[in-house]
């Protein structure tokens, strides 16, 4: 028997009541966990249980922060970490769009370069900085690079089998429609690859992050990275862990983003 | 009949670093103008090679296909290409994917995107012109497909198994379906299926190939003089006398093959 106002069957208004039940429990559990957390860090440093200087707490974070932003000293270093970041995430899209294509296009380019790449890959980028320091001066350039050195192999190696994976059929498609090589990849490669393009950027966008944080570690006058050194140093550990909340912030934002970006384009591209 | 596709002693092998495969082996027959030519044999034997070859999407090491009497390498614009699924891009409206063609060729155009607009309405699509593949039938999709291959004007359609990938049902009504629009627009076609009937339904002429390395084994002229010009339609043809004849025939030639293999 059916509503007939809604066109719903008691069954189905049943599912549908404990769906919205389950997810209504899940947010209030997150909401919850999020608040119990913040309120026994607070609790236990205004009780003296955790030592407050070493620990820090999250009215004297807020309050750091909200002096910070009142004399305007936080917002360089934000604007630094965040320029930094979409630079060399916007680099590192182009690039590794461009090399997989070529890579695409020749075969055997690919098979000669593939050991390099699994190499350079596999190698831990963090030890690259203090090279890149050395040969590029401790500049933003020297960050940048940085930052798309963590990201760039595994993009390029990434999009490449994604490449190489699109429908062999489709392709004969554009062959027999008389199409070249150019038209294979512009009417089926690449539209094929969109899902994966942008789930590549959404590894890329935390991976550039990481890249730009260490190398503000080693080389930078400014940036949330340079601030967690330089406070780790002094012991300002207020300082230190409102950076790191500002971090987690900035990379939820930059991915949400692209995760927005990503739905508009899985509805124009995917069954 | 004027002869407008020749093939001249056709032979083909596929090499891996294992070995060679030879697929075809003197591979000679020709196609009339407005003749519906069906390929049968045994899966695997070489029947989608034969129709790459003529496509020109491969070369053959010996022999020449020629078309009006030029080497066909030359004048691929002119044969149109049925692939067994429809392959309809799904980022595409059915109206782009029938542009498909035209837009590879440059030769996109306000006269190609009013044909495109007056063929999806003769085929019954006009109203699907803006919508996902995913939203048609197998049978729609398939009619799609062959819109975007008539839109480029082929003098030879080649269709590759081109109703395989559909169930049954759909599958009567497709080939009848697109059997009949062939038949209306006189095109000449070559098609290639491991399914008996459907070839009898749809050929005037049968050509059996064997296993592999393939050889044209046996030739068969459909004639159905129990059928008038008006109802000489795939479907009607599954229920004329000469049918069951025909299949017959052609089944002993290919087991035949298989008895020899064994």
């Amino acid at each position: 028997m059916k509503d007939p106002a809604t066109n719903v069957s008691p069954g189905q208004s049943a599912f549908l009541h404990s769906q919205k039940k389950s997810r209504q429990f899940i947010l209030a559990a997150r909401i919850f966990l999020f608040v119990f957390f913040l309120a026994a860090w607070e609790w236990t440093a205004s009780k003296e249980i955790i030592d407050s200087f070493i620990f820090s707490s999250p009215s004297k974070i807020t309050a750091c922060f909200l002096s910070m932003a009142a004399d305007k000293s936080i917002f360089p270093h934000l604007g630094v970490t965040l320029y930094e970041t979409i630079v060399s995430f916007l680099l590192v899209t182009i690039i590794s769009i461009m090399s997989a294509v070529l890579l695409w296009f020749s075969r055997r380019l690919s098979a000669i370069l593939e050991p390099y790449l699994v190499v350079l890959n596999s190698l831990p980028k963090s030890a690259l900085a203090p090279l890149l320091i050395v040969w590029l001066g401790a500049d933003r350039t020297t960050i940048i690079v940085a930052g798309m050195s963590v990201a760039i192999f595994g993009s390029i190696m990434t999009l490449y089998t994604c490449f190489t994976g699109a429908d062999g059929n489709k392709i004969k498609l554009i062959y027999t429609l008389h199409g070249n090589s150019f038209h294979a990849l512009s009417k089926v490669v690449l539209p094929s690859s969109v899902p994966t393009i942008i789930s590549t950027m959404k590894v890329n966008i935390g991976l550039c992050l990481v890249g730009v944080v260490i190398g503000e570690f080693l080389a930078a006058k400014e940036g949330l990275g340079y601030l967690i050194i330089y406070s780790s140093q002094v012991f300002k550990m207020d300082w230190l862990l409102m950076s790191i909340v500002l971090l987690c912030i900035m990379a939820m934002l930059l991915y949400q983003i692209i995760s927005l970006l990503e739905k508009l384009c899985r509805k124009y591209f995917t069954a | 009949m004027e002869k407008i596709l020749e093939l001249k002693h056709i032979s083909h092998a596929y090499h891996t670093p294992k070995g060679e495969t030879p697929a075809l082996q003197d591979i000679s027959f020709s196609v009339g103008k407005g003749e519906f030519i069906a390929i049968v044999g045994p899966s695997g034997c070489g029947k989608s090679t034969l129709l790459s070859l003529i496509a020109g999407l491969l070369k053959p090491e010996s022999g020449e296909i020629m078309l009006h009497g030029m080497p066909v390498i030359d004048c691929t614009e002119k044969i149109g290409y049925m692939l067994q699924r429809d392959e309809l891009l799904e980022w595409r409206s059915i109206f782009r994917n029938v542009l498909l063609g035209p837009e590879i060729r440059g030769t996109l155009s306000a006269d190609t995107k009013e044909k495109a607009h007056d063929l999806l309405a003769a085929y019954g699509l006009g109203q699907f012109e803006h919508s996902r593949p995913s939203e048609l039938s197998g049978g729609m999709r398939q009619r799609a497909a062959l819109v975007r291959t008539l839109i480029l004007n082929p003098e030879i359609l080649l269709l590759d198994e081109p109703f395989s990938a559909l169930d049954y049902q759909t599958r009567l009504n497709v080939s009848d379906d697109i059997g009949q629009i062939i038949r209306k627009e006189q095109t000449t076609a070559i098609l290639v299926t491991h399914d008996l009937s459907e070839a009898i339904s749809l050929a005037d002429r049968i050509l059996v190939l064997s296993r592999r390395p393939a050889v044209i084994k046996y030739e068969l002229k459909l004639e159905f003089s129990s059928l008038g010009t008006s109802d000489d339609t795939p479907l009607n043809r599954r229920n004329a006398a000469e049918f069951k004849t025909y299949f017959n025939l052609i089944w002993k030639e290919l087991n035949q093959d298989e008895r020899s293999s064994y």
